[in-house]
């Protein structure tokens, strides 16, 4: 066992982990941040994104100790408890950007990284960005024009 | 799913890395972005007992122009930063135009060059790339420091020209010469966005509009990537008009090997070859100038 300390959602934490534990598992079982969530579990699906230094990664794909002093940003750091939500997840309520929900913290954090390059970006390149995060109900319209909702929102434009 | 047991390390210099690796010889894995190695590790295809982590070492991970006017790409600078770096996008745009299409936003940001050459997925797009620009290799670790020409790196599926005990430092792209245009085409594999067929060319031209020096690398339809060399005979000498272009690429898959898997047979990646032969070259050629 070893002892990580990261900072998640601006809070200083530490945790026992094996090497062989991966970052999602040490973010869900040991700091119970359960809205990263497992899809796929095979790097494929991005459900599992978190922000690690600013960069969308999949949590899945990373171990814990790779995570020793980065600063990760979960679905449950966008925003303030008792706040307006974070920009991204009032679009996504706006457009009804998805139907289980399952897929939705993956997308967010995707599109944080995104749109912080790429603030008024086209539809393709939405499309492109969330080439790594699949959605198996929406079929992906409302998600695409949550993110295009998100951008005019944080550009100021809405 | 979970790696079966090993013992993680994140050595604090690549002189640290390459004594861990001596130490655990035949024992250890490089890691460095983790984008094949990890998921290897969890479906318990890869069961390394020690994992050497190089992905944090910033003598690894610069982006410099060298003194002939190239660029020399650190092995764990990730895709991301090539696809997003100013300077790496002017001295090689084909390696910036070639890494933007790998995998997805995410794999991007962890996934390296250095990774992805030494881990010769046969489907990786940035072989062909360092190929069509006749790329080095530095490696250190073995009996001396030695750079290897991409040409004579990538030996067979998953396998390179490095020793268990050499780590990949830094890739070595040379200046292209004037009047130089390059492309990278695949036809991907949908859910994966590997190359079932990838293709980079680089075409020069001369002042008359000839082509004096062609580079045409294909990945994914064989157990390597390789140079299509007599498309490149073919069309040295000649004016890349549509015609000629035609005629080089139908000689894309001449002396090549092919393999059969569930994505397409060998006939399928034969054909592919030719066709993503032909829309690279035009498309290089465009850019030359032609």
């Amino acid at each position: 066992m070893r002892q990580v300390t990261l900072t998640v959602n601006g809070r200083r934490r530490s945790a026992e982990v094996e090497d062989r534990d991966l970052l999602v598992d040490l973010l869900r079982e040991k700091l119970r941040l359960t809205g990263t969530h497992v899809g796929c579990d095979t790097s494929q699906c991005g459900a599992c994104t978190v922000l690690l230094n600013g960069a969308a990664v999949k949590s899945c794909a990373v171990f814990a100790a790779q995570a020793e002093g980065a600063k990760v940003t979960t679905i449950e750091g966008l925003a303030k408890p008792g706040g307006p939500l974070h920009p991204i997840q009032q679009a996504f309520h706006e457009e009804h950007g998805l139907q289980c929900g399952f897929c939705t913290p993956g997308m967010a954090l995707t599109l944080h990284e995104f749109l912080r390059r790429n603030p008024d970006p086209a539809d393709h390149e939405v499309r492109a960005a969330l080439g790594g995060n699949m959605c198996r109900c929406t079929g992906y319209q409302n998600i695409v024009a949550s993110a295009l909702n998100a951008a005019r929102k944080m550009r100021g434009t809405a | 799913m979970i790696p079966a047991p090993f013992a993680y390390h994140a050595p604090q210099s690549l002189r640290e890395a390459l004594r861990l690796l001596r130490a655990h010889e035949g024992e250890a894995r490089v890691v460095a972005g983790g984008m094949s190695l990890i998921p290897a590790m969890k479906l318990r295809l890869a069961q390394p007992e020690h994992l050497v982590d190089i992905g944090g070492l910033s003598e690894l991970s610069g982006v410099r122009r060298t003194d002939d006017g190239g660029v020399a790409v650190g092995a764990c600078v990730t895709y991301r930063r090539l696809e997003t770096s100013r300077s790496a996008r002017a001295a090689a745009p084909l390696l910036a135009e070639t890494v933007a299409q790998v995998g997805d936003l995410q794999v991007r940001n962890r996934g390296t060059l250095g990774g992805s050459a030494a881990h010769a997925d046969p489907a990786a797009d940035a072989p062909a790339a360092l190929l069509a620009l006749d790329a080095a290799l530095r490696a250190t670790g073995g009996a001396r420091p030695r750079v290897i020409p991409a040409a004579r790196f990538f030996l067979d599926a998953y396998e390179t020209a490095l020793a268990p005990t050499e780590i990949l430092t830094e890739i070595l792209i040379p200046k292209q010469p004037p009047r130089t245009g390059a492309a990278y085409l695949k036809f991907a594999n949908k859910a994966s966005r590997f190359a079932i067929v990838g293709v980079a060319a680089a075409l020069t031209l001369d002042r008359r509009g000839v082509c004096s020096r062609a580079r045409v690398a294909v990945t994914g339809a064989g157990p390597r990537p390789v140079r299509a060399s007599a498309t490149e005979r073919w069309l040295t000498g000649r004016q890349p008009s549509q015609t000629a272009i035609g005629e080089a690429a139908a000689r894309a898959s001449r002396g090549m090997e092919f393999i059969e898997d569930v994505h397409g047979s060998e006939e399928y990646r034969e054909h592919l070859t030719r066709v993503i032969t032909r829309r690279a070259l035009e498309e290089a050629a465009r850019r030359a100038g032609a």
